[in-house]
């Protein structure tokens, strides 16, 4: 998507004529009516959480914070997303690869097996894993005789992140490395460099803005996710809850003030991955 | 190039760090007691006095972890394998499900502690706004046209089963009234329910913050701790001229425990809620004491109310649960979302 949109900046500019533009009123009320939009629906709720998380000042701010079954969350989710984030990366960049440079038998059943996590709701993401690991479960017995605790602990919580983030990263990577054919790469390889070499010198570079696009979407799902989540953590206070469950936890406790902290702590990493995103698209305007 | 090698860095360092932290183990023992959506504040208190007292008598440290949601959710929580140590449901067959599905439990585990493994008790209560603008008094007025009642869902909620089976035991008691009759008037009241959420916490948000409904049909301790919480100027309390004796049991989950090794301080933890000390906390959190000087302490905030038990009425949780709850129930009979 980056990509797409250096694409287009990098086009022509057609100069304004009366032709192609709309009177200024009709420009205006459309100017209008999206800018009243934003307002109530993305900045005034923006606002309102970190209104509410400071209520009582910032001491009490810090203090909900430091409470351990908050911390044991963010602890969760950071870890959640240290381990899913990678993965999908690695799996992501691979799939691309093999899709968008190489054709083979049951491409488009790949990628239609990489898109299930987007067309399933989360809530059947989490619902898989407690049929599948529950004791109830597909392997369940076997997980029992072996001692092997799979479902309702962090394990079942990453594999759950894992499932639900799975597309973003190969999603990104699949139209750009198609755009970009495989020109340079066959260069490459007549020249003499191996197939290691190739990715590496030639493709890797090609795609990093892409990349690190679908890195910070992954990243923020992976943080954010709660259905899936939902499902398979068994809601055991500092154990298996992450950011988003301890919010409802907390606001179903009438405890405002901290569910509020927290979900400012996830209001501030959206507007970081925003901020991120930013760069990143400008970076690769320029390169 | 750099950058992305920079990022990777970053994150193989980040990796272990992060399971250094979260290897940090607690000493000590470690108990899971998974339990229903309303007793959060009343576990939290306990837990702290248990572990207090365990540290006094046997010099160990416990940490009583918690897990809350609708009390049908958590036991087929359980059941899939949520590793519960003890659990404290909202209703008998909750646990009886634990014991028929996963075997996990004898089925008589109700006669291993005294008063049917109930430590406490609770009722069903109307929570209105201040006033009672609406004019509600009695169960028949839920049924009338233009009332907005809100209930979870008795299909997850232990709650929403009490707050059924005593809307129906009242249109049975009221003169000519018959097995027809109650599941007529169930369904008119039902017409008026416009959410049902999954748990009784849940329905009180809907009812107290998000401002829903004209009455919420509630366990006693959830309304009387959504009027300290948020305030005596916003709501009133309602009392029905009947309503249902609730006795939320407590087990402990034998083959957890076995496996575990924890059984010993989770028989403890279970028979402490019977001591003086544990039946105070109950009552300080608008449980009903069985305890008769706890009962007395505490008399002002539990008027006494006629009561009708499970048992007298539907035959017991068995027969209550495959009669209205079950697929085909008279509850699916009734309930048709959006009409």
């Amino acid at each position: 998507m980056g990509a797409a949109i250096g694409l287009l900046a990098k086009t022509k500019e057609v100069p304004r004529t009366r032709a192609t533009t709309e009177s200024w009123l009709v420009r205006l009320a459309l100017i209008a009516l999206a800018l009243t939009f934003l307002f109530f629906f993305l900045l005034i709720p923006l606002v309102e959480v970190f209104q509410k998380a400071f209520e009582k000042g910032l001491g009490a701010y810090w203090q909900a914070i430091q409470d351990p079954e908050t911390r044991s969350a963010i602890r969760l989710t950071l870890i959640t997303a240290g381990i899913a984030v990678p993965l999908n990366l690695f799996f992501g960049l691979v799939s691309a690869w093999a899709i968008a440079k190489f054709e083979f038998r049951g491409k488009n059943l790949l990628i239609t097996l990489i898109d299930l996590p987007f067309s399933v709701s989360p809530v059947i993401s989490g619902m898989i894993y407690v049929l599948l690991f529950g004791t109830q479960g597909l392997l369940g017995p076997f997980l029992v005789e072996h001692d092997i605790k799979i479902i309702f602990t962090p394990v079942a919580i990453v594999l759950a992140t894992i499932f639900v983030t799975f597309p973003f990263v190969s999603r990104e990577l699949i139209p750009l490395m198609q755009a970009q054919g495989r020109e340079e790469e066959e260069a490459a390889m007549t020249m003499g460099a191996g197939g290691l070499r190739t990715f590496f010198k030639i493709t890797l570079p090609n795609i990093k803005w892409g990349l690190l696009y679908g890195v910070i979407l992954c990243n923020a799902r992976a943080m954010g996710e709660f259905g899936a989540v939902s499902v398979v953590s068994g809601h055991i206070r500092g154990l298996t809850n992450t950011m988003p469950l301890q919010i409802e936890i907390l606001y179903n406790e009438y405890q405002f003030v901290p569910a509020f902290a927290v979900a400012s702590l996830l209001a501030l990493l959206a507007l970081f991955t925003l901020a991120a995103k930013g760069i990143v698209e400008w970076r690769s305007n320029k390169s | 190039m750099k950058s992305l090698k920079r990022i990777l860095l970053i994150l193989i360092y980040l990796l272990p760090s992060a399971f250094g932290i979260a290897g940090g183990a607690h000493a000590g023992v470690t108990l899971l007691n998974v339990s229903y959506d309303p007793t959060r504040e009343l576990y939290q208190d306990f837990n702290a006095a248990f572990a207090k007292d365990w540290q006094a008598k046997k010099g160990e440290a416990v940490d009583v972890k918690q897990s809350h949601g609708g009390s049908g959710k958590q036991a087929r929580g359980v059941i899939d394998g949520l590793e519960a140590d003890v659990v404290t449901l909202a209703l008998a067959y909750d646990i009886d499900a634990i014991a028929e599905k996963a075997r996990l439990l004898p089925p008589d585990w109700q006669k291993r502690l005294p008063s049917n493994s109930s430590p406490y008790t609770s009722t069903i209560v109307f929570l209105v706004r201040k006033g009672n603008p609406k004019g509600i008094k009695d169960w028949s007025d839920l049924a009338k046209p233009g009332i907005s009642v809100i209930t979870p869902n008795p299909k997850t909620s232990g709650g929403a089963r009490w707050n059924y089976l005593a809307a129906w035991a009242y249109a049975l008691k009221q003169p000519g009234g018959d097995e027809a009759k109650a599941k007529e008037f169930v369904a008119r009241l039902f017409k008026n329910v416009p959410v049902l959420d999954s748990g009784a916490r849940g329905s009180t948000t809907t009812f107290v913050e998000r401002g829903i409904g004209d009455v919420f049909i509630s366990w006693e301790n959830e309304a009387l701790l959504a009027v300290r919480e948020l305030g005596k100027d916003k709501f009133d309390i309602v009392y029905p001229s009947l309503s249902i004796l609730a006795e939320p049991p407590v087990a402990v989950v034998d083959k957890v425990v076995d496996k575990r090794g924890t059984r010993p301080v989770a028989q403890a933890y279970l028979e402490y809620l019977y001591t003086p000390e544990g039946q105070d906390i109950v009552a300080k959190h608008y449980y009903r004491p069985r305890n008769a000087a706890a009962a007395a302490k505490y008399a002002a905030q539990f008027p006494k109310l006629n009561l009708i038990t499970i048992d007298e009425v539907f035959g017991g949780w068995q027969k209550a649960q495959k009669a209205h709850f079950a697929d085909g129930g008279t509850f699916d009979q009734i309930y048709q979302p959006g009409k």
